[in-house]
C-alpha cells in the first residue's frame, strides 16, 4: 500500500490537473475543449434528429396528422438551425482542438482561454433557441418558435415573424461570435505555433482546410451578424432595411443571407475534405494524390465561394446578366471539386487497400458527397433550376452533401481517431452495424427526394398532393431506420468513454501517418512541451 | 393489373430511355420518378437540358464510382500487399481540370440559350398580375389584345375542405397544435383525387395566346410555381416580377401549380389551378367576367337567415377558415366562438369594420369578399359556433 501510495505522490507529474466539474467549466486544455465541443455537438444532432423525426412522422402520410402546419415550420426552422450551427459547425471546431495542435506539433491551442470562452457559449446560445421551442410545445398559448425557416427570409422573420425572433436574433449573435473566437484560435494556432520544420506545404490537408475555413469564418460570419441586426432594428426601431413600404428591399436580405451562406456551406464541407484526405492514404498505404493540387483546389473553392450566392436566388428576378455570371461561377467550382474527388480515387488506385471503420466512412462519404455533387451542377443550369428551386430535389442535393458528406466525414474522423482520444478501440460490431445500417438508410431516405422533387414537390410543405405520398411513406421509413441506426453510435462513444474496448496501440492504424499517432494513445493531456523534430 | 413494383421498375426505365418529350399527363395522377416534361415550348427545352445533364452526371458519376469500386475489388491488400508510392501526375492532373471544364462549356451554351429565351416576355397578348397572399392568390386580368382596361378580378382560394387534411392521430400530448381535431370534431373525409391541388375559382387562359404575369405579393414572399409551364417567379412585396408563357393551342387543360417559398403556416395550402381553354371560349367567359364586374356589387337583400348562413359558412370556409378555424376556435386569429364582439349587437358595425378595412394582423377584405358576401360571414360568425344572436346582416349595412 505504501509502495503505491509512494509511487503515486512522487510519480505523477501531472497533479495540477484538473479535477470534476471544474476540469469541464474552466479547461483552457485544447483536448478538453475538443471533446466537450464533440460530445456537445453529437447531443445537438441527436435534439436536431429528433425533430427531423417529428418532420417525417407528419410526412409519411399527406393529411395532418400529428403536428399543426404552424409547429411543423417550428420544426422545419430549428432542425435546420440545429444542425448547421450546432451539430455539423461545432464537431468540425472540435475535431481542428482536438486535432491541430497535435498535427502540427503545438502544445495547445494559440488562444486557450478564449477556445474556453468560444466553446461556453454555445450551450447558452442553444438554451436560449430551443427553450423557444420548448416553450412552444408547452407554453401556455404556445407561443410560437422561430417558424421561417433556417434561412429566415424578410419580411417573414421581420414584420411577420414571433417574438421569438428576438431570441433566435440573440442566439445567432452567440453562435456568431463562438465561430469568429473559434476560427481566430485556429488562424493564429496555425500560422504562429507549427512544429519547427512544419512549412506550411508540410502540413496536413486537414490543417489546410481548417485554416482555410477559418478565413472564411472571419470573413463571413460578421455579414450573418449584420443581418440578424438589420431584422433587429427593423422589428423594434423603425427602420426599413427589408421592408418595401419604407423604402427597404427583401431581396437584399436575401443578398446579405447567402454572402454569409454560400460561403457557409464550404465552411461544413471543406473540414471534411481533410478528414478524408487523411483517412484515404492512410487505408490506401500510399501518399495522398496531389497534395498541392488539393491545396490549391481548396483555396479556390473557398474564393469561388464568395461570388455564386446568387444561384439560390435565382427566382427572386435578376437580370439576364446577373443570372448568367452566376450559373457560369457556379458551374466553374465543380472544377476544383472534381480535383479533390479525382485525387481521392487516385489515392486509392494501386494502393493496398484495406476497409477498417474510418475507410467505410470515407468512401460511403466519396461516393455520397459526388452524388449531392452532380446534384449540385444540375441545380446550377438556370433554367432547369427553375424546376427544382425550392423543391425536394433541392432538399435532396444539400442532405446528400450534408448528412453523407459532412456528418459521414465527422463518423469516419470519430472511427480514425476515436482510439487516440480514448485509448481504446471503437466497439467494431457496433461500428459494423452503425456504418451499415446508416449507409442503407440514408439512401432510402435521401434518393426518393430526387423523385418527389422533380414531380414537383415544394419544400417546406406541411401536407402535399395524393400523387407524392408512397415515396414520401418510404422517405419516413428511411427517416426513423436512419434515426434509430445513430444510438448505436452513442453507444459506441459510450463504450470508448467509459474506456471499454480493446487498447489501442499509440499508432493503431499501420497506414497511417503523422504527428499524432507519435504521442501514446489516449493522448496525454499536455502533448509536444517540446517541439518534436520534423524531418 | 399491374404492381406497382412493376410500374417503378418500368418508370425508372424510362428514366434511362427517355430522349424525346411526351405529353405531359394530369398532375394529379401518381408522380413519375423523373421532372415533368410540361406543354410549353419553354417548358419542354427545360426538360431537354434537364435530360441532357442527367444523362452527363450520371456518365461522370458511374464512371467515377466504378474506378472507386475497381480499385477497391483489385487493389485491396489481399491482393496487393505493398502500395505503388506515387503522388503525383502532372498530364492526368491537367486532363480532369480541362475536360471537366470543357464539358461545362459544352453545358452552358444551351443553358444561355434557354435562360434568353425565358427572359423574353416581349409582344404578350395578355397581361395579368398575380399577387400571392397568406395563404390565397389573386388574379387580375390587366390588358388583352387592345383592352387596356380589362379590370377582372378575383381571389383563388384552396377548395379542399378541412375534413379532408384534418386527420390528427392525438388527441391530446406531446404536440399541442394536434389537438385542434378535438375542437375541430367533424368526420374525416375520403381525399380527393385533386386534394391539395384544386381552389374555388381557377386562373382561365387562352390557349395559344403569349400570357404575360406580373406577380408580386401583399404581405410576404411566395412563388408562383407551375411546373408544366416550367415558371417559377418569386412574389416579392413591393417588387413587380414578370413571367410569360404560351400554352400550345393542342393542350387546353386544367394544370396545377403550388407556392414555393415559405410564407408561413398554411404555405402549403395555398395552390395555383389553371384552366388553359380555346381561345373563342377565352374571350367569352372574359366578357362575361367584365359584364360583371362592371354592374357593380350584388346587394340582393337575403330573404332569411339561412340564406345568409349557407352563403356565410361558404365563404367563411373559403376565406377565414385558415385562420381562424372551422369552429371559429382561433388560431393565428382571433376565436369567434362565445366572445364579446360576435354576441353583443351594439357592436355589429365595429365587426363589419375589422373585417372590411382590417385590424393588426388581421388583413382587409374588401378587394376579397363583395359587400354581399361580408354581410353573409358576419350573419354566419354571430351564428354559428354556439354564437346565437339571430343577427341578420344585409348587403346594404355593408355597403354604406
Amino acid at each position: 500500500m505504501t509502495a503505491v501510495a509512494a509511487h503515486h505522490d512522487h510519480h505523477d507529474d501531472h497533479h495540477h490537473a484538473p479535477h470534476g466539474l471544474k476540469r469541464w467549466l474552466f479547461s483552457t486544455n485544447h483536448k478538453d475543449i475538443g471533446t466537450l465541443y464533440l460530445w456537445f455537438s453529437f447531443a445537438m444532432f441527436m435534439v436536431g434528429g429528433f425533430m427531423a423525426l417529428v418532420i417525417r412522422a407528419e410526412l409519411m402520410y399527406p393529411g395532418m396528422q400529428v403536428v399543426d402546419p404552424e409547429f411543423f415550420n417550428q420544426m422545419t426552422t430549428v432542425h435546420g438551425l440545429i444542425m448547421v450551427f450546432g451539430a455539423v459547425m461545432p464537431a468540425t471546431v472540435g475535431l481542428a482542438n482536438w486535432m491541430i495542435p497535435l498535427m502540427i506539433g503545438a502544445p495547445d491551442m494559440a488562444l486557450p482561454r478564449m477556445n474556453n470562452w468560444s466553446f461556453w457559449i454555445l450551450p447558452f446560445a442553444f438554451t436560449i433557441l430551443i427553450g423557444s421551442v420548448l416553450m412552444s410545445a408547452f407554453g401556455e398559448g404556445n407561443p410560437s418558435a422561430p417558424n421561417f425557416g433556417w434561412t429566415f427570409y424578410a419580411p417573414l422573420s421581420t414584420k411577420y415573424g414571433p417574438a421569438s425572433t428576438d431570441l433566435f436574433i440573440l442566439s445567432v449573435h452567440m453562435m456568431g461570435i463562438s465561430s469568429i473566437m473559434g476560427a481566430i484560435n485556429v488562424i493564429v494556432t496555425v500560422l504562429n505555433m507549427r512544429a519547427p520544420g512544419m512549412t506550411m506545404m508540410k502540413m496536413p490537408l486537414f490543417v489546410w482546410a481548417w485554416l482555410i475555413t477559418a478565413f472564411l469564418l472571419v470573413a463571413v460570419m460578421p455579414v450573418l451578424a449584420g443581418a440578424v441586426t438589420m431584422m433587429l432594428t427593423d422589428r423594434h426601431f423603425g427602420t426599413s432595411f427589408f421592408d418595401a413600404a419604407g423604402g427597404g428591399d427583401p431581396v437584399l436580405f436575401q443578398h446579405i443571407f447567402w454572402f454569409f451562406g454560400h460561403p457557409e456551406v464550404y465552411i461544413m464541407i471543406l473540414p471534411s475534405f481533410g478528414i478524408v484526405s487523411a483517412i484515404i492514404p492512410a487505408f490506401a498505404r500510399k501518399p495522398l494524390f496531389g497534395y498541392a493540387s488539393m491545396v490549391y483546389a481548396t483555396a479556390s473553392i473557398a474564393l469561388l465561394s464568395f461570388v455564386v450566392w446568387a444561384h439560390h436566388m435565382f427566382t427572386v428576378g435578376m437580370p439576364l446578366a446577373g443570372t448568367l455570371f452566376f450559373m457560369y461561377m457556379t458551374m466553374l467550382i465543380s472544377v476544383p471539386t472534381g480535383v479533390k474527388v479525382f485525387n481521392w480515387v487516385a489515392t486509392m488506385w494501386r494502393g493496398s487497400l484495406t476497409f477498417e471503420l474510418p475507410m467505410k466512412w470515407a468512401l460511403a462519404f466519396v461516393v455520397l458527397f459526388t452524388c449531392g455533387g452532380l446534384s449540385g451542377l444540375m441545380l446550377a443550369l438556370t433554367p432547369v433550376d427553375f424546376q427544382y428551386h425550392d423543391t425536394y430535389f433541392v432538399v435532396a442535393h444539400f442532405h446528400y452533401v450534408l448528412v453523407s458528406g459532412a456528418i459521414f466525414s465527422i463518423f469516419a474522423a470519430a472511427y480514425y481517431w476515436l482510439p487516440k482520444w480514448s485509448g481504446v478501440m471503437p466497439n467494431t460490431f457496433l461500428g459494423e452495424l452503425h456504418f451499415w445500417n446508416s449507409l442503407l438508410s440514408v439512401n432510402l431516405l435521401f434518393f426518393p427526394m430526387h423523385f418527389v422533387g422533380l414531380a414537383g414537390m415544394p419544400r417546406r410543405y406541411a401536407d402535399y398532393a395524393l400523387q407524392f405520398a408512397d415515396y414520401n411513406w418510404w422517405i419516413s421509413v428511411g427517416a426513423f431506420w436512419f434515426g434509430i441506426s445513430q444510438l448505436l453510435f452513442v453507444a459506441v462513444c459510450v463504450l470508448c468513454a467509459m474506456k471499454k474496448g480493446k487498447k489501442a496501440e499509440a499508432a493503431p492504424w499501420d497506414g497511417a501517418e503523422g504527428l499524432e499517432w507519435t504521442v501514446p494513445s489516449p493522448a496525454p493531456f499536455h502533448t509536444f512541451d517540446t517541439p518534436p523534430v520534423i524531418k | 393489373m399491374q404492381s406497382t413494383l412493376f410500374r417503378r421498375v418500368t418508370a425508372a426505365l424510362t428514366l434511362l430511355l427517355v430522349s424525346g418529350v411526351s405529353v405531359a399527363s394530369d398532375w394529379t395522377e401518381r408522380s413519375n420518378v423523373n421532372l415533368r416534361p410540361g406543354v410549353t415550348d419553354i417548358s419542354q427545352d427545360v426538360f431537354g437540358l434537364h435530360v441532357a445533364i442527367l444523362w452527363v452526371v450520371s456518365v461522370i458519376g458511374l464512371a467515377v464510382f466504378g474506378l472507386i469500386m475497381y480499385s477497391a475489388v483489385a487493389h485491396r491488400r489481399s491482393k496487393r500487399p505493398q502500395a505503388s508510392t506515387f503522388h503525383e501526375h502532372v498530364g492526368v492532373e491537367i486532363a480532369w481540370t480541362v475536360i471537366p471544364f470543357i464539358i461545362l462549356i459544352f453545358m452552358a451554351i444551351p443553358a444561355t440559350r434557354v435562360l434568353i429565351a425565358m427572359d423574353d416576355s416581349a409582344e404578350s397578348e395578355l397581361t395579368i398580375k398575380v399577387t400571392g397572399y397568406r395563404w390565397n392568390w389573386s388574379y387580375e386580368y390587366l390588358t388583352y389584345q387592345d383592352d387596356n382596361d380589362v379590370g377582372v378580378f378575383f381571389f383563388s382560394n384552396l377548395k379542399t375542405p378541412a375534413e379532408q387534411y384534418h386527420t390528427p392521430v392525438l388527441k391530446d400530448g406531446l404536440f399541442p397544435y394536434g389537438t385542434a381535431a378535438d375542437r375541430f370534431g367533424a368526420e374525416p373525409q375520403e381525399k380527393d383525387h385533386d386534394y391539395m391541388l384544386a381552389v374555388d375559382k381557377p386562373l382561365i387562359l387562352p390557349a395559344g395566346v403569349k400570357v404575360r404575369f406580373l406577380v408580386t405579393a401583399d404581405d410576404v414572399i411566395h412563388s408562383f410555381f407551375m411546373p408544366d409551364f416550367a415558371i417559377k417567379k418569386d412574389a416579392i412585396p413591393g417588387f413587380v416580377n414578370e413571367a410569360w408563357t404560351v400554352v400550345p393551342e393542342d393542350a387546353t387543360g386544367i394544370y396545377y401549380g403550388q407556392c414555393a417559398e415559405l410564407c408561413g403556416k398554411n404555405h402549403a395550402f395555398m395552390p395555383i389551378e389553371v384552366h388553359v381553354v380555346a381561345k373563342e371560349e377565352f374571350d367569352t367567359w372574359l366578357a362575361e367576367e367584365k359584364e360583371k364586374a362592371a354592374s357593380g356589387p350584388d346587394l340582393t337583400p337575403f330573404s332569411n337567415l339561412e340564406a345568409a348562413m349557407t352563403l356565410g359558412k361558404e365563404k367563411y370556409n373559403a376565406a377565414c377558415v385558415l385562420c381562424h378555424g372551422a369552429e371559429g376556435q382561433g388560431g393565428i386569429g382571433l376565436p369567434f366562438a362565445g366572445t364579446a364582439l360576435m354576441n353583443d349587437s351594439a357592436r355589429i358595425q365595429e365587426n363589419i369594420d375589422v373585417l372590411i378595412k382590417g385590424r393588426n394582423a388581421m388583413p382587409s377584405f374588401a378587394a376579397q369578399l363583395t359587400p354581399r358576401d361580408i354581410a353573409a360571414v358576419i350573419t354566419y360568425q354571430r351564428n354559428a359556433f354556439g354564437n346565437e344572436t339571430g343577427d341578420l346582416i344585409q348587403p346594404a349595412d355593408v355597403a354604406k
